[in-house]
């Protein structure tokens, strides 16, 4: 479904993506980890042709993304729902304004087509009761759900999520681990996600990839990941106290 | 590395990257003028239309004040030289001519430029920074139609329109200071205004004020897209488009003057 064939980039004179190659399947719950700097938000947007590879290819469906015409980027582009750090969600509209905005742009679905399917969507994330409020007057954790409800309108046969947990407290973001994990449950939505937290990581996954100086020091199931033998992986493990004799010790994910 | 060839080195990546931004910024302006067949579509008229209002109507208040004192400030220097010599009744032909041919689209354009445009940077230039252009283009929503398009349409039908209240009241002010300080009746002022300013005048001058209006929205749209660094660089997005308008609408006011009065 995605595919990276030796991509390199630089940014400046640094090399945030060295030779990487990897694939997400379809269904899959692809997360990726790593330290701050590691590359794991270039990764992410090369996957919608926000950047430009400097060498190799990305092929999204078997199309190389970063070589299409607007037009057929613009289809490629469709498949895809992306939850952005910030949430993204533009100031002067309310967040039904928003998450309808996908819908007015591109179908000609009446106005009440369109409200029914944003009401659905907002009741989906719990987010019924805050449709009239502009994402100034609500909390981080309803602008990131209010950015999901965006993401899937047009439902996306992946979704992409940027740190979709930083800056919130501990019972948000498990609440929105909860909602990526129901996403694939109930929709079958291929997931890419990525983030610090790697508890966050275990509990949603079904393989995390972690970067490091821009290249990949693993790429397991999560039951894999926590006994990786890679010292830096072991290391990121430690720094989050998460250790293969903890609750982890009997990891699986299905 | 020896200092010469650093600075040239420099210099010459300061050049590229010159040329980089014009090429985007032509780009960017070039797709929105494609876009503006679809100006007051069903996707587009509303933000279309709000951009006509915040253009037009709120810059009113500040453009009437601007206008008025520069039309009175107009008539009594010009007015106490020409009464040494007794012609102070030409006072409204020189206030007239010079509203219509300059200072009535300079002056407009620089206060659309501090207003209007620096808000354009302003906002755009967060949206950049928080993701939000980014998201547009995710969604497959051109923001050169989504965004630009609207403020260049406003501004270019705008800037005209807001030039002409210039002139009116410049004139008017300068009517005020004839009759009270120089007495010049206003009879004898609008005629003599009427006799020396010639259509050509207004023509250019409303022409003006409509490339001044490409300019502003091509400067500020432009400079809002490049902002980097967070709140620092919306900052200096905004002091920069608003220079930037200021140097590019003097430099264009001349030349269009040179190229129908020379």
């Amino acid at each position: 479904m995605i595919r990276f064939d030796h991509v390199t980039k630089q940014l400046g004179r640094k090399v945030v993506l060295d030779d990487v190659s990897f694939e997400v399947g379809p269904g899959e719950t692809f997360v990726i980890v790593g330290l701050s700097g590691a590359g794991k938000s270039v990764t992410l947007k090369h996957m919608i042709r926000l950047m430009q590879p400097d060498a190799g290819t990305v092929f999204i469906d078997g199309d190389p993304i970063n070589e299409l015409p607007r037009r057929e980027l613009q289809a490629v582009r469709s498949k895809f729902g992306v939850l952005f750090q910030s949430a993204a969600l533009l100031q002067w509209m309310n967040v039904r304004e928003n998450v309808a905005l996908p819908l007015r742009e591109h179908t000609d679905l009446d106005d009440e087509e369109i409200l029914r399917r944003v009401d659905e969507k907002l009741e989906l994330l719990s987010l019924g009761d805050a449709g009239d409020k502009f994402p100034a007057d609500i909390s981080g954790g309803m602008q990131k759900r209010a950015g999901l409800a965006r993401a899937i309108i047009m439902n996306p046969k992946i979704v992409l999520y940027d740190e979709p947990t930083s800056g919130l407290d501990p019972v948000t973001s498990r609440r929105i681990d909860d909602l990526i994990v129901d996403m694939r449950a109930k929709l079958g939505i291929t997931s890419v996600v990525v983030t610090h937290d790697l508890h966050s990581a275990l509990a949603i996954g079904t393989r995390i990839m972690m970067l490091h100086h821009g290249k990949i020091v693993e790429n397991a199931a999560p039951a894999d990941f926590i006994r990786s033998k890679d010292e830096t992986v072991q290391r990121f493990l430690e720094s989050q106290y998460i250790t293969k004799k903890g609750k982890w010790e009997t990891f699986s994910h299905d | 590395m020896h200092y010469p060839v650093r600075s040239a080195q420099r210099l010459g990546a300061q050049v590229l990257q010159l040329f980089h931004d014009t090429g985007h910024a032509m780009f960017m302006l070039f797709e929105a003028v494609w876009f503006i067949q679809f100006a007051f579509g069903k996707r587009s008229r509303g933000e279309t239309v709000t951009q006509l209002f915040v253009t037009g109507i709120k810059s009113l208040a500040v453009i009437s004040v601007v206008a008025l004192f520069t039309g009175m400030i107009l008539a009594l220097q010009t007015g106490l030289e020409l009464r040494r010599y007794g012609q102070e009744v030409y006072i409204g032909s020189a206030v007239a001519v010079s509203m219509v041919r300059e200072m009535g689209p300079f002056m407009t354009g620089l206060i659309i430029a501090a207003s209007v445009g620096s808000a354009i940077a302003a906002q755009l230039g967060t949206m950049t920074v928080s993701e939000e252009i980014a998201a547009l283009e995710v969604m497959s929503i051109n923001p050169n139609r989504f965004l630009v398009m609207p403020r260049l349409v406003a501004l270019s039908v705008m800037m005209p329109v807001l030039t002409v209240y210039t002139n009116i009241l410049g004139i008017t002010g300068g009517a005020v200071v004839g009759a009270t300080q120089l007495g010049v009746s206003v009879v004898s002022y609008m005629d003599n205004a009427t006799q020396f300013a010639t259509n050509k005048d207004l023509y250019v001058g409303l022409f003006k004020a409509f490339i001044f209006g490409i300019v502003i929205t091509t400067v500020s749209c432009h400079q809002g897209f490049m902002t980097t660094e967070g709140a620092v660089g919306v900052g200096k997005a905004t002091r920069r488009s608003v220079i930037i308008s200021f140097l590019v609408i003097l430099v264009i006011g001349y030349m269009i003057t040179r190229m129908f009065y020379v």
